[in-house]
């Protein structure tokens, strides 16, 4: 069964990965993602009914630790990385 | 005898007995990059002047006895996806290409406690995504064979450089195949070892649950030791897990009687190349001489792994880099109107179309409506798949098989079809969805003159038997230096 990707798919998926195409990466994104999804409809072969979904390999526990700095000052590490620095801040557009 | 035709471990020697400073270790290595790198293109990054600064530290500790380990003073590239403090870290992506990090890999790190010194940081594909080393923003990496080939990804730089000897050994970093089939191709031994063992704390993230970091080298002995110095279970990454054996290095031994090795069927059918058939053959019956017990059986479901791998890697790259948004650090756009306008052209200039392609698929499969159908779908397969592991390895030690379905493809040919590329991941990826350990190691070359590699995969913790075996396979053979080393 061949997976056709509508307009409306692309942009919905264009949102959801916060990514802006033009007309012609569009046309190549539909394609691609419609192959692929062809592709991966092999795995509708496989009865995996009464299968539980298998996230980690090995049982995946939290890891707890007490509350305690151990890594120090690292302020000025830090602030190296800031695009632009004013004092002892980043300056970033504004996200809010 | 160049100083980098040795292995890490015959260099590390040298250089312990006072033979070789670290200086001139390092400054050889240095040489070697600086000769080499404009037919190779392994590195984004190399720090000459970090480096001899490094090396006079590294033999000051040697003198006093701070650094005993056998990679004392013996210098190491880094895939670009290992944070390292102060050094830029790109992952071969122009969305990272200011990015220098403030804190470094535990993996490095550890390497680094044993005294090894980082010379530059290794190309890849862009976030490990590819098997060609050709979706790096910094241009393609050559296979030192042949240049007119590629060297296999994403882990390429890494393998490329060790095999040009612009390196004595590397790290790098298995998804789903990306250290073993570019070892495969360059003709290198390249390890990836149990999910867990190495923390991937400062390992920029792809598929989190598949991701695993590992050595490169010119041999076993030198991949069991590098593995030995950067395993360790480490708090910062809690899915790192604590081993009763870190000792790596003691099943450097030729003894395989016994030892039962399987050959799945289904990795011998449509699709392999015959003189990689006749190779790896060739190699299982060496095995056999050598005492182990070797024959074919059938492992199932291996047509389904490169499907669910797609959706679950895709599913975790489309999360995991969503951090990329052009705020805090990274790429940022230089015209936008509004915060979504600025992350979507932050984001759409800077990653490339592979990484788009993931992105998109990994957010669809993840989409309301889709997300059983196909990313839980996927997880069931995956349950599947290590079930018929489990089964394998209930009756044999290892598995064998090639790293992958062919020698290196031409530069070029690869990503016009991406189906056909994904498709070169078939004995690979499985190993990834089942978190178990592989080697790629040099069994041969093939007409063309490229070289061809023999995985062998163990149960969970297993690495030893690996170790074992390759190592009394590498023991009937001479390493082959490749033309550009």
């Amino acid at each position: 069964m061949a997976n056709i990707i509508s307009d409306e798919t692309i942009e919905y998926v264009g949102i959801l990965a916060k990514l802006e195409l033009d007309g012609q990466e569009k046309e190549q994104a539909k394609k691609d993602m419609g192959e692929m999804l062809d592709y991966i409809d092999q795995l509708n072969e496989l009865d995996t009914s009464g299968v539980e979904p298998m996230s980690h390999v090995f049982p995946v526990n939290n890891v707890f630790r007490e509350d305690e700095v151990t890594n120090g000052d690292g302020r000025d590490a830090t602030l190296e990385n800031a695009p632009e620095r004013k004092e002892d801040a980043f300056v970033v557009p504004k996200t809010i | 005898m160049s100083l980098m035709s040795l292995t890490a471990v015959a260099l590390g020697k040298k250089i312990k007995a006072g033979e070789v400073s670290v200086t001139e270790a390092v400054q050889a290595a240095l040489d070697a990059a600086a000769a080499k790198e404009e037919k190779v293109n392994g590195f984004v990054t190399v720090d000459g002047e970090r480096a001899l600064e490094r090396a006079e530290k590294v033999q000051e500790g040697i003198r006093k006895g701070v650094y005993d380990s056998p990679l004392a003073g013996v210098p190491v590239a880094v895939k670009d996806n290992m944070c390292t403090r102060g050094l830029l870290t790109t992952c071969s992506s122009k969305i990272l290409g200011n990015f220098v990090p403030t804190y470094t890999a535990e993996a490095v790190a550890n390497l680094e406690r044993a005294g090894a010194v980082v010379m530059g940081k290794t190309n890849m594909d862009e976030f490990a995504m590819g098997s060609t080393t050709e979706t790096s923003a910094y241009g393609a990496t050559r296979n030192p064979w042949n240049g007119e080939h590629v060297p296999g990804g994403s882990s390429g730089g890494s393998c490329a450089a060790v095999a040009a000897e612009e390196c004595s050994y590397a790290l790098g970093s298995d998804t789903g195949g990306s250290i073993r089939q570019p070892s495969s191709f360059c003709g290198v031994t390249g390890l990836k070892p149990t999910y867990g063992t190495v923390s991937r704390y400062g390992l920029i993230a792809y598929g989190s649950s598949l991701d695993q970091i590992g050595p490169v080298a010119k041999d076993v002995t030198d991949c069991a030791t590098i593995l030995e110095a950067i395993a360790s279970h480490d708090a910062k990454d809690s899915t790192s897990v604590e081993r009763k054996d870190y000792d790596f290095a003691a099943a450097l031994s030729e003894d395989v009687r016994g030892m039962k090795i399987g050959i799945p069927r289904d990795y011998l059918g449509e699709g392999l190349d015959g003189e990689v058939r006749d190779s790896i053959m060739a190699a299982a019956k060496v095995l056999e001489e050598k005492g182990a017990l070797v024959e074919e059986f059938d492992l199932s479901l291996v047509e389904y792994a490169i499907p669910a791998y797609y959706v679950i890697a895709c599913a975790e790259a489309s999360s995991n880099l969503a951090r990329f948004d052009g705020v805090k650090y990274g790429y940022r756009t230089t015209d936008y109107e509004g915060l979504h306008n600025m992350y979507k052209k932050s984001r759409s200039e800077g990653f490339g179309p592979e990484a788009k392609r993931r992105i998109m698929l990994g957010s669809f499969v993840l989409s309301s409506g889709y997300y059983d159908a196909y990313y839980l779908k996927a997880l069931r397969t995956k349950a599947l798949i290590k079930q018929a592991f489990d089964k394998a390895f209930s009756q044999y030690d290892l598995i064998l098989g090639p790293a992958a379905p062919t020698t290196a493809p031409r530069l070029g040919e690869s990503l016009s079809d991406p189906i056909k590329m994904y498709l070169g991941d078939i004995y690979t990826v499985s190993v990834n969805l089942a978190g178990l350990p592989g080697i790629s190691l040099p069994c041969g070359l093939d007409s063309k003159g490229l070289p061809i590699g023999l995985q062998l995969i163990g149960d969970c913790f297993q690495e030893k038997k690996i170790i074992r075996a390759a190592y009394a396979f590498e023991q009937t053979r001479e390493y082959q230096h490749s033309p550009l080393a």
